[in-house]
């Protein structure tokens, strides 16, 4: 253990400050936005949504993979944005855009049809198969929390080559062994149901969490636990995992986001500190 | 010779929104029709069914106003504004009243749109295999491959009584351009019986003739046409005016508190007659704050037959 971390082991995120070697402060969602970032190297075309993938995507682009193209479900492919976007139709994704297509070009052709690489998911709660919940906590027709639903992950999870997803927590609520309710299936579960009918995409190959990096290296796997954030030891992930989480044969330690990294970030990506916080 | 289709907002809204209709207000994150959903608000619309895949503070201000019986989306949530809290207490606590909802995934909800349009009875799209969404959705369906394939699912046709969409601009016949992100409006406008659209400018028909591609929705299918600058606040509009993030962010809190929700449409909805009126009471320097410098496109030559 080369560094120190404050409360990275209790799982809560956002808003934590993380003191790493040589002193350089990070918050969390700075940290995740680093490894999120570094995941897309040798990515291209990437389907990013709003919030933490803004961030990694555009610092992904200013350091690993210069060469992503960014596609946006409001059917801009292409962007090159000249300020940090706030949302997913802004107007400032449009102005200067390599393309605006229509929500069927968007949707049927470019995603259906197979031309999204990586696609960028958030959950409220993620499965061992990766399946993901984005609709309700509890109750399906009275829940205790009323998420904001499919959007368009239900569409990308099967037709996106793979998906990532980031987390801003990792406990049992988050990691459960049974969703509350699935909204974007893993192929596993469209398995199950109609072996003819498994879409085309891997479903999500990796959750960046507070804690760790979970991937899922086989299409039909389970996730397994590959990295484990510095200061966290590989029973504490176990531990905030509510099932019992496969460990890879090799747990790395995940770097340090760089100075330049840290910099970016706040003086050239998210000026305003809109989702750095 | 084309049937001149300019009129006031108030009479559109008059003319074709009825109680228990089916409405959709569409615009996918820009061009969102507010300055119409608070003249139906104004004139007491009920029991709409109210159809939008992203429903945005709009819905959240139309069911807090008692106008929508059920909500048909494909996304509760506001991109940055984060949760619509109105429509959360009618979901979570039936507060005050329930709220009836039909759910789907943005394809889902768009390819609804696009079978209404062609007239055909369903969409098949790839998502759905695995997901808890058909079983919260029975419309969400399955239907066999009549070419072999395995089993397809499929979403029905959704033809609104009255579609509303906002738009740069449009030719007094209706013929409506749009630039930007165009969302689901074509595909809207041929789904429904009637079809109102309100524009930034009202346009000489030969600025529409210039540039026939630009056209989204043909005349054909459009039934009014209302002049109403500024209609799109606090949504955007490309090349007019940016979306007032600040109002956006403002909104949790404003919607978090019924009081100050109720107080907030008396204020800025109730009291108002129409948009200008409201334009006004947001002031010059507010809307400046949402400006836009240009940043022209090019131009393309049609070309013109010279024999």
């Amino acid at each position: 253990m080369t560094s120190t971390t404050t409360e990275t082991s209790t799982g809560t995120g956002a808003g934590e400050t993380l003191v790493g070697p040589a002193g350089i402060t990070v918050s969390s969602t700075e940290f995740l936005a680093t490894v999120a970032a570094r995941e897309l190297a040798g990515k291209r075309r990437v389907f990013a949504g709003v919030g933490l993938p803004t961030l990694a995507v555009d610092l992904a682009m200013r350091t690993v993979e210069p060469d992503i193209q960014l596609v946006y479900e409001s059917g801009v492919c292409g962007a090159h944005p000249e300020g940090m976007a706030e949302g997913i139709a802004d107007s400032v994704l449009v102005s200067g855009a390599e393309a605006v297509v229509n929500l069927q070009a968007l949707f049927g052709y470019v995603l259906q049809g197979g031309h999204v690489d990586v696609g960028f998911l958030g959950a409220a709660q993620v499965d061992r198969w990766g399946s993901l919940n984005t609709s309700v906590i509890g109750d399906w027709q009275r829940p205790t929390v009323r998420l904001p639903g499919s959007g368009g992950a239900a569409d990308i999870m099967p037709n996106a080559r793979e998906c990532i997803t980031v987390l801003r927590r990792h406990d049992p609520g988050a990691f459960p062994a049974e969703l509350d309710f699935c909204t974007s299936p893993s192929p596993v579960r469209a398995r199950d149901l109609d072996p003819r009918a498994v879409p085309p995409g891997h479903g999500v190959s990796t959750v960046i969490t507070p804690l760790a990096v979970l991937r899922r290296p086989d299409r039909f796997g389970e996730l397994e636990l590959a990295q484990v954030h510095p200061g966290v030891t590989v029973d504490q992930v176990r531990a905030a995992t509510g099932w019992d989480l496969a460990v890879a044969d090799e747990v790395s330690v995940t770097p340090w986001p760089r100075e330049e990294d840290v910099r970016l970030l706040r003086e050239e990506i998210d000026t305003v500190r809109l989702y750095l916080r | 010779m084309s049937e001149v289709k300019v009129t006031g907002l108030a009479e559109a809204i008059a003319e074709h929104v009825e109680d228990g209709m089916t409405v959709a207000l569409e615009g996918f994150g820009h061009l969102i029709p507010f300055a119409a959903a608070h003249e139906i608000i104004r004139q007491g619309r009920r029991d709409l069914t109210l159809c939008r895949m992203t429903p945005d503070l709009v819905a959240d201000q139309m069911i807090a106003a008692g106008c929508v019986r059920k909500l048909v989306a494909s996304f509760f949530a506001s991109g940055s504004a984060g949760s619509l809290h109105e429509l959360r207490r009618r979901i979570e606590r039936a507060d005050p009243e329930p709220l009836e909802v039909e759910e789907y995934s943005h394809y889902g909800m768009y390819g609804r749109y696009q079978a209404a349009a062609a007239g055909l009875p369903f969409f098949p799209l790839k998502s759905y295999a695995g997901s808890d969404l058909p079983a919260l959705n029975p419309q969400i369906r399955k239907v066999a491959d009549p070419y072999g394939g395995p089993d397809v699912h499929v979403v029905p046709a959704l033809a609104p009584d009255v579609t509303v969409v906002h738009a740069q601009r449009a030719d007094r016949f209706g013929n409506v351009q749009v630039w930007g992100i165009v969302g689901a409006i074509q595909e809207v406008a041929y789904a429904a019986r009637k079809v109102i659209v309100t524009v930034e400018e009202v346009v000489d028909d030969e600025v529409v003739r210039s540039d026939p591609n630009r056209t989204l929705v043909p005349a054909h299918a459009v039934d009014a046409v209302v002049h109403c600058p500024g209609g799109a606040h606090p949504s955007y509009v490309q090349g007019h005016y940016d979306r007032d993030n600040a109002f956006y962010r403002e909104w949790t809190a404003i919607s978090k508190d019924p009081q100050l929700l109720r107080s907030w449409l008396q204020e800025w909805v109730h009291e108002l007659p129409d948009r200008e009126a409201y334009l006004e009471r947001l002031g010059e320097e507010r809307w400046q704050r949402n400006a836009v410098g240009e940043r022209l496109s090019g131009q393309v030559d049609y070309g013109r037959r010279s024999a």
